[in-house]
């Protein structure tokens, strides 16, 4: 299932870097043969990097999310994560998902610790991280509530808690704040990046949006499909702490721009 | 004075408001007796037909006056019914739920066992009893039988559906968190499936009682399904209207305790009444 990591290229700097793809590809047995979701991926990202993957629709960036979380068998290539070669899940990883996924049953402290108890901590020693993090993202009060009961916005914040909770140094989010309208989304990537700066955790962001691509990440992934490849790493060098107020500057036009461009030549509009 | 027309949003009006039909349900129950008094004594029909409420009323009393191991009240034959029909239910929905998620996590098993499903699922399973009666005789267990057999089908086909209603995110989420596969099944899948198998469990809770009562129609010692057959081969009406009466509250309470169970269990679902569906 994971194929043997003898052979990674010893060649590239492997110093800092926290997560090493070489070659990463996977194939899909689907009822029309075979869909090659990844072709030849290779990146490095640095510890505590904030990288944005953007791409059409359809051209795997859930899929290599999924397999950097060790949730999906890859079928040829080698990726090491914290130093080790990729073995599945692990606790050196938070994922957070499109929609916030949290158990209805439950309320939102109790999902929030849902990772340690599912791996057989005790949860109690957590609790005061949990309070913590929620109260860092403005859910204080909220613990006992159950999740139906807070907005999308809200539910989603907790989700990114429940990633946190157990101090991962990796975040991998699929599409976070897809779901969330225009206004919401702006505030959560502020608050987003605020957390990234209080603990620097090294980030892989999916998005659809170039915007918000640009305005988080210290590199953007661009992919194109068919076969999804990463067609170009661009360098995002914007100051930080990031303000909104940036998105309308002439430096991040062009790298929106750079960005759109990449997508379209390749003849992929999404 | 003028009230703000919009500011009423959280509606509290009064309990006896809200929930009227508690005063009018009761009401309704007074009408339909009275109108079936007045029917029977306005025109004399017969005894053997239709009894007044009255009598059914007094054989009510009468059956219900005597200890519960007597074999000549109601509370005896009411126990064995119910018993049979609960140990039925139980273990029928048991299986039911078990072999239900047994069947939905592989795909190849799936795939074999649904034409038998759907076969055994078209078979009328009370035409089974007279054959149960052979193979278990006139005792209990071939009315549990019976009755796990009508409860398990509900059971399997909504514990089936339930299963693969599990948002596969919520699958993905345990996996990231080094859940093991029981971890996956006890703390996602099975809540999870919550509402469809309360689904089953309310149709089953209704079946349960049929099961026993035909179990016990085709051959039995004791039970309130023999007690109507003895007193319809003798023309007694009245009991048997007291023994229908017994039933309906019996399935009335059994599935009042099925939905209050599931509203203290399910109660993060928005699910409107459950449409029978099996
Ligand atoms: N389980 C699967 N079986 C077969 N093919 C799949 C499966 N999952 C994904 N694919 C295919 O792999 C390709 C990549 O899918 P993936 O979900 O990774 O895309 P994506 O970039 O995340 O798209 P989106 O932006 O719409 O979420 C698609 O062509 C898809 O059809
Ligand atoms: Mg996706």
């Amino acid at each position: 299932m994971y194929p043997d990591v003898a052979e990674v290229a010893q060649s590239v700097d492997s110093t800092s870097s926290i997560i090493e793809a070489r070659d990463v590809t996977k194939r899909y047995a689907a009822s029309s043969g075979e869909v090659v979701a990844l072709d030849g991926v290779s990146f490095d990202v640095r510890d505590g990097e904030f990288i944005s993957l953007v791409g059409p629709s359809g051209c795997g960036k859930s899929t290599l999310l999924k397999i950097l979380a060790g949730l999906l068998p890859y079928s040829g290539g080698t990726i090491k994560r914290s130093g080790a070669p990729l073995k599945g899940p692990g606790s050196d990883v938070g994922m957070v998902f499109q929609t916030p996924v949290l158990l209805p049953w439950r309320t939102i402290i109790e999902n929030v610790l849902l990772p340690t108890e599912f791996r057989r901590l005790n949860s109690d020693s957590y609790l005061q991280r949990a309070r913590d993090l929620l109260a860092l993202v403005g859910l204080a009060g909220f613990e006992n509530r159950y999740p139906h009961e807070l907005s999308g916005g809200m539910q989603q914040r907790a989700s990114i808690v429940r990633a946190l909770v157990q101090d991962p140094p990796i975040l991998l989010m699929d599409e976070p704040f897809g779901a969330l309208d225009a206004m919401t989304r702006e505030q959560m990537n502020v608050e987003l990046l605020r957390i990234w700066n209080q603990n620097r955790k090294t980030v892989v962001f999916v998005t659809h949006s170039i915007a918000e691509s640009v305005f988080l990440a210290d590199r953007v992934f661009v992919m194109t499909a068919r076969p999804g490849q990463i067609a170009e790493v661009i360098d995002i060098d914007l100051p930080r702490p990031r303000e909104l107020s940036m998105i309308n500057t002439e430096h991040f036009g062009r790298y929106a721009t750079r960005i759109r461009a990449l997508l379209h030549s390749k003849g992929d509009l999404s | 004075m003028k009230e703000p027309a919009t500011n009423t949003k959280p509606r509290t009006r009064p309990f006896m408001l809200r929930r009227i039909d508690l005063l009018v349900s009761p009401v309704v129950l007074i009408a339909l007796v009275a109108v079936w008094h007045f029917v029977t004594v306005r025109f004399a029909i017969p005894i053997f037909i239709l009894p007044p409420p009255l009598d059914v009323w007094q054989s009510l009393v009468a059956g219900f006056s005597v200890g519960p191991f007597d074999r000549s009240g109601f509370l005896y034959h009411a126990g064995v019914t119910f018993a049979e029909a609960g140990l039925g239910f139980f273990l029928g929905s048991l299986v039911g739920i078990v072999l239900g998620f047994i069947v939905a996590s592989s795909k190849l098993i799936e795939r074999v066992a649904i034409p038998y499903i759907v076969a055994f699922q078209s078979l009328p399973k009370v035409a089974l009893a007279p054959l149960l009666v052979i193979w278990f005789g006139f005792g209990y267990e071939g009315k549990v039988v019976i009755t796990s057999v009508i409860t398990f089908f509900p059971l399997l086909i909504n514990s089936i559906a339930g299963y693969h209603s599990v948002d596969p995110d919520r699958i993905d989420l345990a996996r990231s968190c080094n859940a093991s596969s029981l971890q996956i099944l006890w703390k996602i899948i099975l809540p999870s499936s919550l509402p469809y198998i309360f689904a089953g469990l309310n149709i089953a809770s209704v079946l349960a009682i049929l099961g026993a009562i035909v179990g016990e129609f085709v051959g039995a010692q004791s039970g309130l399904g023999m007690l109507l057959m003895q007193y319809n081969q003798s023309m007694q009406i009245a009991p048997v209207f007291a023994v229908l009466f017994i039933l309906a509250l019996g399935g009335f309470l059994a599935n009042s305790a099925i939905r209050a169970l599931e509203r203290r269990l399910c109660f993060w679902a928005q699910r409107s009444a459950p449409v029978a569906e099996a």
